[in-house]
């Protein structure tokens, strides 16, 4: 814990969070995030997303831990500091947005401003409502507001303070599907003049995919992974990564050899040779696991074989067939294998060109670069 | 009618009420937001006086006052003069029987603000006590007024409490209910009368004021 608590404040500029307890909810994270970086704290409900948040703003206290932004410490239980929420500088857009109902939508804002002149704060809290569109609307109370007018109202109010940290609990949770994807565009567009580090607590990993620079995958409390999100997404460190990130084409296999020459590693995958991305962690003759997103399974087509078919062509039977609007989700059984299923996705008119059935045969090819090896652990997985 | 007495009461019921009013809310503030192993416990007892026959509440009340009991006994050493069969005492007495009319009101008023709007007070760099005043208050102020005027009703109306702890001494501890008490006794149903249908309309008042804004906090909260 010491030497991780040391990593995370070892940063001077942005957040650096380090918590650990056992109770009430278990706790193992550490992360931090640079100035102008928006960070996803990405995990199933239940996985401590929310509680981590709430640390940092102080509205909760882990057992140890430390936070420290640009330098300074809002928490560090060994030196036995803790500095209550309303001396932090932080601004939390909460799930339910905890508008103050009794305010109207420019009272709201300015309950944030008392840092300014009294004269002043209309002003800039009516600045701060054109911010986020909602001119004209400064008088009406949040009941009389949409749900996606009272998110902007929670975010004009959270930028309100200056926040040296912006902290974002599922923001767009409560709203519907068209008003979220206009605040997705908004929010990655106000991001660009945003100077503070953001954490945005979310359990959607396309959420994650369009508005992070970084996510950060927390399960049962701990930290699992932080990086890019396509690079979490394509090369989880772990099965159990892999499996919070909704990858579902996981198997267990054995190397075979490495191949520098080609770029390659070649697994032994139930008697069948198949090519991956180099994984040169990896001795020969180890147990390991790989997966491959359902993107990179290419169908072959019936009427016209073309050139990529050559890399590892798996045959098979669809079990099942499944259409999501656009595009078709469906699974094969491996043949010689029937215990082996290969999830792989193709656009509609795809799948009708190749007359994808239940009962069908099929011969998909998995693209090699995209197979990703990583430690055999299926432990502790259902 | 007896105006002495109702001077007394009237007096009686504004002191009480303003002790209560910080009390109160602190209190409810307390039981409202905090979790507490003991709270059913706490609660029990500042609803007791409802249930408990006032001649027993008197009767420990006056055992409490009197100057072999530490209470009695300290008040007598700091004041100069007993607790017993005096305003000071009878304004004791009151402030504990209307304990549960003030105190549980407020509770349900506080419980009813969301966790989150206190958080996001103090998310908004509110100090505790700037939240208790900008935030907590507004909200709760109709479950805060119904507390204050329920006690002052009830004061007025105290009547079981009241004769054991304070007797009835003219101008001391003679309160209105008591003084139709002694109307009747005397025979002089006029002035027992008088001062019966004052209260009943003043009771009438408060109950309708008190029902008016019980359903104002459910407005403010939708």
């Amino acid at each position: 814990m010491a030497s991780r608590a040391g990593s995370a404040a070892a940063s001077p500029e942005g957040l650096g969070v380090a918590l650990a307890q056992a109770r009430p909810i278990p706790l193992e994270a550490d992360f931090a995030a640079a100035p102008g970086e928006v960070l996803a704290l990405v995990g199933p409900s239940g996985s401590g997303k929310s509680s981590v948040l709430r640390c940092i703003a102080g509205l909760a206290r882990p057992t140890r831990g430390r936070v420290h932004i640009d330098g300074t410490a809002w928490l560090d239980t060994e030196a036995g500091i803790d500095i209550p929420p309303h001396r932090r500088a932080v601004g939390m857009v909460f799930q339910s947005y905890a508008l103050f109902p009794h305010l109207s939508a420019l009272a709201n804002v300015a309950a944030a401003l008392s840092h300014l002149a009294a004269a002043t704060r209309r002003s800039r809290a009516a600045e701060l409502l054109a911010l986020v569109h909602l001119e004209g609307l400064e008088e009406r109370r949040p009941a009389a507001l949409s749900g996606g007018q009272q998110q902007r109202v929670a975010v004009a109010r959270a930028l309100a303070r200056d926040p040296a940290v912006l902290l974002l609990d599922e923001p767009f949770s409560a709203v519907d599907k068209a008003t979220r994807q206009r605040l997705y565009r908004e929010l990655a567009a106000m991001r660009q003049r945003l100077a503070m580090p953001v954490v945005l607590v979310t359990h959607d990993l396309d959420e994650a995919l369009m508005l992070a620079d970084r996510l950060c995958l927390l399960h049962h409390g701990r930290t699992l992974q932080t990086g890019r999100p396509i690079e979490v997404i394509n090369h989880p460190a772990s099965v159990q990564a892999a499996r919070l990130v909704g990858q579902q084409n996981l198997f267990a296999a054995t190397v075979v050899e490495h191949r520098p020459d080609r770029g390659l590693t070649l697994l032994d995958w139930h008697d069948r040779v198949i090519e991956a991305a180099p994984a040169p962690a990896f001795a020969p003759g180890a147990r390991v696991a790989w997966m491959i997103p359902p993107a990179k399974v290419v169908l072959h087509r019936r009427d016209r074989p073309s050139r990529g078919e050559a890399e590892n062509p798996v045959p098979g039977t669809v079990i099942r067939h499944l259409v999501l609007g656009d595009s078709t989700l469906t699974t094969m059984a491996v043949c010689g294998a029937d215990d082996l299923a290969l999830t792989f996705t193709v656009p509609v008119h795809v799948a009708e060109r190749n007359r994808l059935a239940v009962g069908a045969g099929v011969t998909v090819s998995l693209l090699a670069a995209a197979i990703h090896v990583m430690p055999a652990d299926f432990r502790g997985l259902d | 009618m007896d105006w002495q007495a109702l001077w007394l009461s009237l007096r009686l019921g504004l002191v009480t009420v303003a002790l209560l009013l910080p009390l109160g809310v602190w209190a409810a503030r307390r039981l409202a937001h905090h979790r507490m192993r003991a709270k059913g416990l706490i609660e029990a007892l500042i609803a007791l006086p409802l249930v408990l026959p006032p001649t027993v509440v008197g009767y420990y009340l006056l055992v409490a006052f009197g100057n072999a009991s530490p209470l009695g006994g300290l008040w007598q050493a700091v004041f100069g003069h007993p607790l017993a069969f005096t305003f000071d005492g009878l304004v004791v007495a009151s402030v504990i029987i209307n304990l549960p009319f003030a105190i549980q009101p407020m509770v349900r008023a506080f419980e009813a603000i969301p966790a989150e709007v206190r958080e996001a007070a103090a998310c908004c760099g509110m100090t505790p006590w700037q939240a208790l005043w900008r935030v907590e208050l507004p909200l709760a102020w109709p479950g805060v007024l119904t507390a204050m005027v329920l006690s002052f009703a009830h004061t007025i109306g105290e009547f079981g409490v009241m004769l054991m702890v304070g007797g009835n001494v003219p101008g001391e501890t003679a309160t209105v209910s008591i003084a139709i008490y002694d109307r009747v006794q005397a025979f002089d149903s006029a002035a027992a009368g008088r001062m019966s249908a004052l209260l009943l309309a003043f009771s009438l008042a408060t109950m309708a004021l008190t029902y008016g804004f019980s359903r104002r906090i459910g407005r403010r909260l939708a």
